[in-house]
């Protein structure tokens, strides 16, 4: 894992590469980290560490689909006021627009496709790139 | 790490299965697989089953265990078995309120609450 320090003028910023989902919790911690020591109450915690699952998860399961060794960078830049996360898989993208609304009456009994849901509805804003494989998240505390 | 170790505190009462959860993050997709499946034992080993499942130790889920426990709920819905959720920390019930699921499962405050509901 590399960390720019807390030198960085926008925050605090680290990254990391993983080649399985078991690494995730390691990998994480000193995000949470520095969630709480930026200030950031339990809630954005809560929702920084769900909308981080969901979307690693999602680029080892269906992102890195067909890829023989994948790889999954994360990085993320804590600010007193905003916390920017992206995660990139190293496979061949998708289009975001073809997920399945999971709260329709028929699909409410389907189990599956509810993370993306999930990382918009906790974070402030949540965007693909072109290719479908980097998804960048943008979480900013709430005004009092 | 996958373990063997049961991943469920379970007794049951007066015809219900009451389940507690060990772990207070249910976010591994290895640990979800074996709920999964451990569940999955409980329903087949019961003709009738009704299932009361506690979330008093959970301070995280992801969706993946949303979709485990919408299976659970379709193979109980199959044997026409009944399921409750129970106890649920504010925090994770928005995350029931925000996928609708509030929708589909019976939850209640409390086990009592539960408990009492069951037909």
């Amino acid at each position: 894992m590399g960390t720019t320090g807390p030198h960085n003028p926008r925050g605090h910023s680290a990254h990391a590469t993983l080649h399985d989902l078991q690494h995730l919790h390691t990998a994480e911690q000193p995000l949470l980290s520095a969630v709480r020591a930026a200030g950031f109450p339990e809630a954005a915690v809560f929702a920084i560490r769900l909308s981080l699952e969901e979307a690693v998860t999602n680029a080892f399961r269906h992102g890195s689909r067909g890829v023989a060794n994948p790889v999954v960078r994360l990085g993320w830049t804590v600010g007193a006021d905003r916390i920017e996360l992206f995660v990139e898989d190293s496979g061949p993208g998708f289009n975001p627009g073809q997920v399945p609304d999971c709260t329709h009456p028929d699909r409410l009994e389907v189990p599956s496709g509810r993370g993306l849901m999930l990382m918009r509805a906790y974070m402030t804003s949540v965007e693909y790139n072109d290719k479908g494989n980097r998804v960048s998240m943008v979480y900013e505390r709430p005004r009092a | 790490m996958a373990t063997s170790e049961s991943r469920l505190r379970v007794r049951k009462a007066d015809g219900v299965t009451q389940i507690e959860f060990v772990d207070r993050n249910i976010l591994d997709e290895a640990n979800i697989q074996q709920i999964g499946d451990e569940i999955g034992a409980l329903i087949e080993a019961d003709s009738s089953p009704k299932l009361l499942i506690s979330f008093s130790n959970v301070d995280h889920l992801s969706s993946a265990a949303l979709g485990a426990l919408i299976t659970i709920h379709n193979r109980l819905k199959g044997k026409k078995g009944q399921l409750r959720l129970a106890d649920i920390d504010p925090q994770i019930f928005e995350v029931f309120v925000i996928t609708k699921l509030n929708k589909l499962f019976e939850i209640h405050d409390t086990r009592e609450a539960a408990l009492a509901s069951f037909r």
